[in-house]
């Protein structure tokens, strides 16, 4: 089943991305042929292959629980579009 | 006959110095991202480095609730938009969490019950958005929060009332509190509880449809907001309605629930596993050295002392509901042989100080050489017991010892018969209607002039000679 443009909206719509009608139906197509080549892999047989997160041969990198500095506030603030004394100030979100 | 079935998500927030994945301090009530750095902020180009604290304190708990620790465990990006998570993304477990298929036994009316417990997995706090300021139509968000180790912990629904629950929270709070990796304060938000809650007919194996009920900020409330939502959803039923689903908020001064307004539009969360961290593998030696690391637990102690020292089990229930209380007993154990009467003076006077004082049992201010030393005073008659709870009650105020308490404030028991004598003479001549009483049989008049002669003293007064000094002068009168 080819991918609709109600699921590019739904999916632009979580990632917060806005798109006008036209441009729905591009990305329709083209996630479509993004999925096709994926499903390239259904080809393959994997039944001997475990299921991989991580394809760097590293595991287990820590660090020890000791404190390093943190930025000055001044600067954690910096590039921030807005703000108020020593907070970020976002549109008012309510739960 | 409906059954009600509650399955409860609890996140605690773990004590390590820094954050989960930085070297932010995680401290408490700092001024406003003053605790931040690009990797908990989310800047472009950071990489997050996982404290290796974080994971043992999490086995240590997975291992404590009886959990299976798999050999390998991943963190995942649970992706949703809101202010109060700088990188869109909270970092989290998905399908390989820390610990898995676990239990943990609860006391019940009659016995024990078993409560499976589901997953345990790692995942970061979210920062802290303040809605009061002076821009009415803004949020302000602060981050310090951002990135603390948090520790979730999700039980099957197998928990059939609130008090289910309630004994459920309270025995997980306490063996983390003994594991010593959380603090598990429900009013300082580092132990946190969702619930879900749904009703079905009793003996029907499918669930009824559930709401998930948060913002439960205390232990009180978590049971006051359970037994409000099993109320609304019995009414619904009773008059052939259904149940919706939904997320409810407690709100504990008016006493009901909220609808949530939707946070998300659904809960798609679009989990993949984070590229940013490696995965972990454990070899079971690895997990032999923190198992090694987990002291006795709350209900083993329990046990234990019952055996050891012939207490009674609700009185080692409450010996052993805190380690530090515990500890206390157990030294003052090592030179008080009158196990019975420590285990009264520790739940009665020495509780109801702490208590009054608001003291954690880890911050008692006395010693346990000092305490049973008063117990000892007490013991040989030095001091009635009336004037020991006077006494301990000045240790807690001044962490001085006992004996110098008694010699300061000149608090020795009185003994002496002659000085006894002088004052129950004064009191036969004064209180004569109280003197005939006696005679005449009421007993309760005894009582009244046994207490005129403790009052006298100040309550120094052998009450053992006082009674029997007044029986013998008022037979022979
Ligand atoms: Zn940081």
């Amino acid at each position: 089943m080819p991918i609709s443009k109600s699921e590019v909206k739904y999916t632009a719509d979580l990632a917060r991305i806005k798109l006008n009608d036209e441009e729905l139906e591009i990305l329709a197509i083209q996630l479509q042929k993004i999925v096709d080549f994926i499903d390239k892999l259904k080809a393959l047989d994997i039944s001997g292959i475990e299921p991989t997160s991580h394809v760097l041969p590293l595991h287990n990198v820590f660090r020890q629980d000791e404190l390093t500095p943190s930025l000055k506030t001044e600067d954690t603030l910096k590039n921030a579009p807005s703000k108020e004394g020593n907070f970020f100030k976002v549109p008012k979100v309510i739960d | 006959m409906l059954e009600t079935v509650i399955g409860l998500e609890v996140h605690v927030q773990l004590k390590t110095k820094t954050k989960a994945f930085c070297g932010c301090s995680t401290e408490f009530g700092r001024l406003p991202n003053s605790q931040v750095c690009p990797v908990c902020l989310g800047f472009p180009g950071s990489l997050p480095v996982l404290n290796k604290t974080v994971l043992e304190y999490g086995i240590k708990v997975g291992v404590a609730l009886n959990c299976k620790i798999p050999e390998y465990t991943k963190f995942d990006r649970k992706n949703y938009f809101y202010p109060d998570l700088p990188k869109n993304y909270q970092i989290s477990q998905y399908d390989q969490p820390l610990a898995q298929s676990g239990y943990l036994d609860i006391a019940i009316e009659n016995g024990t019950k078993r409560i499976t417990i589901k997953r345990v997995h790692l995942e970061e706090d979210a920062g802290k958005l303040i809605h009061e300021g002076t821009d009415s139509s803004a949020s302000y968000v602060d981050y310090n929060r951002a990135g603390i180790p948090l520790l979730e912990i999700v039980s099957e629904p197998e928990l059939n009332s609130p008090d289910e629950a309630y004994q459920y929270l309270t025995t997980l709070k306490s063996i983390i509190r003994y594991l010593d990796v959380s603090d598990c304060d429900m009013e300082k938000g580092s132990l946190r509880c969702d619930a879900n809650i749904s009703l079905r007919p009793c003996g029907e194996k499918k669930l009824g449809v559930k709401t998930e009920l948060k913002n439960m900020n205390s232990f009180k409330a978590v049971k006051s907001g359970l037994e409000y939502e099993i109320k609304r959803q019995l009414a619904i039923l009773e008059a052939g309605g259904k149940v919706t689903q939904q997320t409810l908020l407690w709100d504990e001064k008016k006493q009901k629930t909220a609808v949530m307004r939707s946070k998300e539009e659904a809960h798609d969360y679009r989990y993949f596993p984070e590229p940013d961290l490696v995965p972990f593998i454990f070899k079971s030696a690895d997990i032999k050295i923190i198992k090694e690391t987990i002291p006795e637990l709350p209900q083993e102690k329990l046990l234990r002392f019952v055996k050891e020292f012939s207490l009674a089990p609700y009185e080692a229930n409450i010996l052993t509901s805190d380690k530090s209380l515990a500890d206390f007993f157990e030294k003052c154990s090592r030179g008080y042989k009158n196990y019975k009467n420590l285990s009264n003076w520790i739940i009665g006077a020495f509780l109801s100080e702490i208590n009054n004082r608001s003291i954690e049992p880890k911050d008692i201010p006395i010693t346990p050489e000092k305490f049973t030393l008063l117990l000892n005073l007490a013991d040989t008659g030095k001091i009635n017991s009336l004037t020991a709870k006077t006494v301990l009650s000045e240790m807690f105020e001044t962490q001085k010892s006992p004996d110098l308490i008694i010699s300061e404030k000149n608090l020795s028991q009185i003994s002496d018969s002659g000085e006894l004598e002088q004052i129950i003479t004064q009191i036969i001549n004064v209180n004569e209607k109280s003197v005939t009483d006696y005679k005449n049989g009421k007993a309760n008049a005894l009582m009244f002039l046994i207490g005129q002669a403790m009052k006298q003293t100040k309550g120094k007064a052998n009450p053992n000679m006082v009674t029997e000094m007044l029986k013998e002068r008022i037979k022979n009168a």
